[in-house]
């Protein structure tokens, strides 16, 4: 099959949005890796930066929804150009969501550089954050290359950040047990790890449509989960 | 609470009406359909889609044999509708006509009464033992192709006056007045307004619970609105038979989905 359609507008038409939803993972990969640094090296200013971002990636949601809607209007898309659009407006609003974690990120960074550092923590979240981020980076590279073993590969990489995210849930409740003056400081971070946690899963999501943008069909096998801190008490410490 | 499910997209398995298996069709020296093995379901709108010259039209209309009026051209193969070979030397192609209706791209019609359009098949065909069970088959004929309303009242007002959608309906109803097991359209809607399509689309599934109905249609829409089988032809070829929606979300077929894309191909 040839890439090009008879109508060349249309092939404009789905390169626009394609390329918009590039930006919009640019801009969420930027807002994560900024937040990690500013939640890191408690850097305000930083942080605020992060927080101010976010509109541009809330509008450039809105705008791949709309081109969407007036693509399937206008040129009733089929086959592999139905599966774009499909997966284009729900790649747009995975991202729309780790963008909002890792604002939400950046307003806790705001709290806690007020309170006691608490050793390794941040670190530890920047590592997270970074893996996220790469994570991230390859499947929207995946989406581009139209690679689904790239997107497959991925999905099995959460497992490493789910990992990630037990080990700072033991820490975190060690550190409350050991000093209550902790607890603070420990709730908002184990909110940004589980936040963290969750634009894996997101990312994993994205993996899922660019599998089925690529096959036609959305995985069958339950993507692998490590998080067991929900359901396996000996996760935590007695 | 049930689950309400989605009627139009149900593909249930319905017994085959029409088993055809490596048909050959040669106008002259061309070969225009090569090796077709195909089953047609019962009970099933079935769409044949493809580029123009790609053999759609031409292996609807070996269906009810109406190449047999063309000279040059000359079928291979079989065809089995229920089982019975249609090429048979003992099948008679006007029963077999009445058995398998069609609908043309233009509408049609007698130019003779609208009663009369409709009551024509009936009467060859000695369906009707007098005129009050006749004028039960115009009437039954004529509410099953939606447009009993719109000319009951003048039945005897000649049909080439109707409108096109209100024609193509007509057509319909007449095919529909013999009883037939197959309803074989070759466009249908190509010459209609967008609210006729809607209408004749309407009786297309309607028809779907009596017969088996295949649609020739240039209107990649339509199939997917109409059908619940698609098959792609290509160069005479059947590229790629399926669920409707199989091959308008996912064909497997890279021809198939370069035609349906709207791509070079």
């Amino acid at each position: 099959m040839t890439d090009t359609h008879i109508a060349s507008a249309f092939d404009r038409d789905l390169e626009t949005i394609q390329a918009h939803i590039m930006k919009m993972g640019g801009l969420v990969e930027d807002a994560i890796l900024k937040a990690a640094t500013s939640l890191e090296t408690r850097d305000e200013e930083l942080a605020e930066q992060v927080r101010n971002a976010d509109r541009a990636i809330d509008e450039l949601e809105e705008q791949i929804n709309e081109e969407a809607a007036r693509i399937i209007a206008v040129r009733q898309p089929a086959a592999v150009d139905l599966r774009v659009i499909l997966s284009v407006m729900k790649i747009a609003s995975n991202l729309e969501r780790i963008g909002d974690y890792a604002k939400n990120m950046a307003k806790r960074t705001t709290v806690l550089s007020q309170m006691g550092q608490i050793h390794g923590a941040t670190a530890s979240i920047r590592r997270m954050a970074k893996e996220v981020e790469r994570m991230l980076k390859d499947v929207l590279d995946a989406f581009v290359q139209r690679d689904a073993g790239t997107a497959r590969e991925v999905m099995h990489r959460d497992e490493d950040v789910d990992q990630m995210y037990n080990a700072l849930f033991r820490e975190f409740l060690t550190f409350m047990m050991e000093d209550p003056r902790n607890i603070t400081a420990c709730m908002h971070l184990h909110f940004i790890a589980k936040n963290t946690e969750r634009m894996g899963d997101h990312a994993t999501n994205i993996a899922e449509q660019v599998i089925y943008l690529v096959t036609g069909e959305i995985p069958e096998d339950k993507r692998p989960k490590s998080d067991r801190t929900s359901t396996d008490p000996s996760v935590a410490p007695a | 609470m049930y689950d309400t499910p989605n009627t139009e997209r149900t593909v249930t398995r319905n017994e085959t009406k029409f088993s055809a298996r490596k048909v050959q069709v040669y106008y002259g020296d061309t070969h225009a359909i090569k090796d077709v093995d195909v089953d047609i379901e019962d009970k099933t709108v079935t769409a044949f889609i493809g580029p123009s010259g790609c053999g759609k039209s031409t292996f609807l209309r070996c269906l009810n044999r109406m190449n047999d009026t063309i000279d040059v051209c000359r079928v291979e193969g079989d065809i089995l509708l229920d089982g019975q070979d249609i090429y048979d030397k003992k099948v008679d192609p006007v029963q077999l006509r009445a058995k398998v209706g069609m609908v043309f791209q233009k509408p049609n019609p007698f130019p003779k009464s609208i009663y009369d359009n409709i009551a024509y098949g009936p009467r060859i065909h000695g369906l009707a033992k007098n005129k009050a069970e006749l004028d039960e088959i115009v009437e039954k004929s004529l509410r099953r192709g939606a447009i009993w309303n719109e000319v009951k009242d003048r039945l005897h007002a000649p049909g080439t006056g109707l409108s096109g959608g209100q024609q193509q309906r007509l057509c319909i109803a007449r095919a529909v007045a013999t009883e037939p097991e197959v309803l074989l359209m070759d466009e249908p809607c190509s010459a209609l307004d967008p609210i006729a399509t809607s209408q004749v689309e309407e009786l297309i599934d309607e028809l779907r619970t009596n017969y088996s109905v295949i649609i020739v249609t240039h209107s990649m829409q339509q199939a997917a609105r109409v059908s619940q089988k698609t098959a792609f032809f290509h160069l005479g070829n059947l590229v790629e038979f399926g669920e409707t929606g199989q091959i308008f979300t996912n064909p497997k077929d890279e021809r198939t989905e370069s035609y349906i894309t709207g791509r070079i191909g």
